[in-house]
């Protein structure tokens, strides 16, 4: 203790200190998250979660889907939907809706997961549906090219070829898929949420869905080997960008060029 | 005379390099040429400056090109990608696409050069259009320039043809749409459209000969063309001299500016290695046609945001356009057995076909209708020539209302509207938008002639208010020098030019028609500032004159 007190006021001190507290914060939140991840792992739910939820829903969401999920004018049923359409609608704040429109928006998610959860119980348990996916499902660690092969036929004349999004009829729209997390593409297309369609294990298999996920993963972190993709838009953002950026600067060297005559 | 001409001793190089260039010289005659074309004048403006971009661009596009055939392989032979790119990896797909993956990502520098090309191909036409749109404005197609307003014309149709082989040539998903688009347009001909698409395809779409056949008119037949084009181009710009704007000392019998050698040509040798670092520095920077995006093609996929380049792009997007059925009214009709698709027929030949018709013609419309037959080297500004101007912005204003639609679906992404609604009202843009550019048009020329008049007659507004002895406020007007007077009335206005009977003493019916024309055309005319009205006004202005300051201003209402 002596030493120690003797030390405290060596010029390396306050650095060691620093170095402690973060390690300490550090390890104590790597404690944390891998407790979560445990939790979000536990698809079988408890019958608290099922009854928080049921209050959940009764507070936040009957006002259009109605008591016990049977759908109003304003809101779908949602007898049968599975837990899998909780989880995408809620965790990416789709649902509860902003505002009525041609879709729903994503936004910030207005339930934390544990709420989340709650309420994906409640509506699983109202009648069977796609169940959340498991987690080896969603490691990102299957075959890109067929990914790639199944995205190109089925996904990309709505979300682009490079995942960038597209418009569909009268104000709606396909999203861009990046940074969008593997669960929430899985629970996609399992679901079919606002106009997508669904593709159950009969379409695509949960290993070609993986293997979705895995392409589109791959794609994401790859980036782009020409430089700037100019938002993968395709042709439209090429032309744009020679006529203003291109076409911009050699006319602003021609006039360099010229300035010293009259 | 004779004798003393033999008697001349013959030239003596003192030096090597002098003994090397007169050999040379005695044999072809270089200092001849080198005379004739190093005294060749240009006049120096930064918009004269486009068609050097487009050449340039060409040349540039030449030497990518040909570092691309070294490692292209124009085969539709069924192959699986063993290259580097792993999300393809072993996917089925054509020796063509293949071959295009490797050279953007296993070939040293070639995605590089894959950029290099396909920004200069970009650039390229470009800098054809806005050279023409310069042409146009500036009445620069007028004599004895209407034919090479002409070899112009067929060089944008090669440009965009050169364009859109090589856009077909990776196989990729892109272009396998672009090309399956070009198929339902040619089977959409009536009678003929089939066999000719079965021909060209050799059998169904896609088959296994259209790449090979679009890669030979890519690197063979149409650069020969444009090569040849671009000869027949530059020659006639020598013959013809180059065009000045107005201006103090320039007339239709002169050219005023720098000669060819040494400024000139060193200005334009430098310009090129600009046009060229630019490029790289896109080519380097911005990725373009990334065909690894795309996958191969096949025929089932179409992918969303799927365009042509931006050169095609209004015939894309006059397609988009197009109604399939107005409420009972349907485009497709069968007869004697045979399908008449007149909603791919029409928005994919009419438009363009217009746009082209009288893009070649309009030399010689103009000139019916001004019966002016003499040489014309002096610009317009674009003011000065309100109605033509106007046509121009009409013409643009449709091509780019069809040339938003090709990027109709990212307007409604990108500003949140909806896709259908883009479509309504580029459909009515289709119809009136031209009618307001031209009226909009039109008005601003007439309102531009105004001021310069004004400004002629009584001088620039320095904002200076002084206030008169008895009261009065006036504004300080600055009197403009004679230089930028001139340009300001140094310009024709012509008149209409009422009917006029012919030898036989008849008004003919197309007469009566021309002098409509020319009535529509130049009814509305704001005549330049005559030396009488300057007199006069500037007498005026002398009349009011105070001596406001220091300064001599001249004073005005």
């Amino acid at each position: 203790m002596k030493a120690l007190s003797q030390k405290r006021r060596h010029p390396l001190a306050a650095i060691a200190l620093l170095l402690m507290g973060l390690l300490l914060t550090g390890g104590l939140y790597a404690v944390a998250t891998t407790v979560n991840q445990a939790k979000a792992d536990t698809t079988s739910f408890s019958a608290s979660d099922v009854e928080e939820g049921g209050k959940l829903f009764a507070a936040n969401c009957a006002t259009c889907h109605g008591m016990g999920a049977s759908g109003t004018q304003d809101g779908p049923s949602l007898v049968g939907v599975g837990a899998a359409a909780v989880d995408f609608q809620v965790g990416t704040g789709r649902m509860p809706m902003q505002m009525s429109g041609p879709q729903a928006q994503q936004k910030p998610a207005q339930f934390n997961e544990e709420q989340t959860k709650q309420l994906a119980a409640y509506v699983a348990s109202l009648g069977a549906g796609p169940a959340i996916p498991e987690e080896h499902l969603l490691d990102g660690k299957g075959d890109a090219a067929n990914g790639g092969e199944l995205f190109r036929v089925n996904c990309a004349m709505c979300h682009n070829a490079a995942a960038a999004g597209g418009a569909l009829t009268r104000g709606k729209f396909a999203p861009a898929l990046a940074g969008v997390s593997a669960e929430h593409i899985y629970e996609a297309m399992a679901t079919g949420p606002q106009n997508m369609p669904v593709f159950n294990d009969s379409n695509i298999t949960p290993e070609d869905k993986r293997d979705i996920i895995t392409f589109l993963k791959t794609i994401e972190a790859n980036g782009s080997p020409g430089g700037a993709d100019l938002g993968s838009l395709g042709p439209v953002s090429e032309g744009l960008f020679v006529w203003v950026a291109g076409l911009g600067v050699i006319i602003a060297f021609t006039i360099w060029l010229t300035s010293r005559t009259s | 005379m004779s004798a003393s001409s033999t008697a001349e001793a013959p030239f003596v190089p003192k030096t090597k390099v002098g003994s090397f260039t007169n050999f040379v010289d005695e044999r072809v005659g270089g200092s001849g040429i080198l005379r004739e074309f190093g005294r060749k004048v240009f006049p120096d403006h930064w918009s004269f400056m486009f068609g050097e971009v487009a050449l340039y661009s060409f040349v540039i596009l030449l030497m990518s090109g040909t570092f691309l055939t070294f490692f292209f392989d124009p085969s539709m032979a069924e192959t699986h990608y063993q290259g580097s790119y792993t999300p393809l990896y072993n996917v089925e797909m054509s020796v063509a696409y293949s071959s295009s993956l490797n050279i953007s990502f296993d070939v040293r520098g070639g995605l590089f050069m894959r950029q290099v090309h396909h920004w200069a191909a970009l650039l390229f036409v470009a800098s054809l259009g806005v050279h023409m749109l310069r042409v146009f404005f500036t009445g620069a197609f007028r004599k004895p320039r209407e034919m090479n307003w002409v070899v112009g014309g067929v060089l944008l149709i090669l440009a965009m043809a050169a364009g859109f082989t090589g856009y077909s040539l990776p196989d990729d998903l892109l272009s396998g749409n672009g090309l399956r688009i070009i198929d339902g347009v040619i089977k959409s001909i009536p009678v003929i459209g089939t066999y000719t698409s079965f021909f060209l395809f050799g059998g169904e779409f896609p088959g296994t000969a259209i790449i090979g056949r679009l890669y030979v008119l890519h690197i063979l037949l149409v650069p020969a063309l444009i090569l040849l084009m671009i000869v027949i181009h530059l020659f006639m710009v020598v013959v013809h001299k180059h065009t000045q704007y107005p201006g103090p000392g320039r007339n239709d019998g002169n050219v005023v500016g720098y000669p060819l050698g040494p400024v000139y040509a060193a200005k334009a040798g430098g310009f090129f290695f600009i046009v060229f670092g630019v490029l790289a520095l896109m080519a380097a920077a911005f990725t373009i046609n990334p065909i690894w995006n795309y996958g191969p093609y096949d025929p089932s996929p179409v992918s969303a945001g799927t365009q042509p380049d931006w050169y095609i792009g209004f015939v894309d997007g006059a397609l988009r356009l197009m109604p399939g059925v107005i409420n009972d009214f349907h485009f497709e009709w069968v007869i004697f057995g045979r399908t008449l698709t007149l909603n791919v027929l029409l928005p994919a030949l009419v438009p363009a076909g217009i746009i082209f018709t009288v893009l070649f013609m309009y030399p010689w419309i103009e000139r019916w209708i001004t019966k002016d037959n003499r040489e014309h080297h002096v610009l317009d500004r674009p003011r000065n020539a309100p109605t033509r101007t106007a046509i121009g912005v009409a013409g643009f204003t449709w091509y780019c209302v069809m040339w938003a639609a090709a990027g109709s679906d990212l307007i409604a992404t990108h500003f949140h509207v909806s896709l259908n609604d883009v479509t309504y009202w580029l459909r009515t843009l289709f119809f009136i938008g031209p009618v307001i550019a031209f009226i909009v048009t039109k008005r601003i020329a007439l309102a531009l002639q105004r001021k310069d008049r004004e400004i002629a007659l009584h001088g620039r507004e320095t904002g200076r208010i002084v206030r008169l002895p008895h009261g009065e406020f006036i504004e300080v007007h600055a009197p403009l020098d004679e230089y930028k007077r001139y340009k300001l009335v140094g310009f024709e206005s012509l008149a209409p030019l009422p009917a006029e009977p012919n030898e036989h003493g008849v008004v003919t019916r197309k007469e009566k028609r021309r002098a409509a024309l020319s009535k529509w055309f130049f009814e509305d005319r704001v005549a330049p500032a005559t030396p009488a009205e300057l007199e006069a006004a500037h007498a005026h202005g002398h009349h009011e004159a105070i001596a406001a300051g220091e300064d001599q201003k001249s004073l005005s209402h």
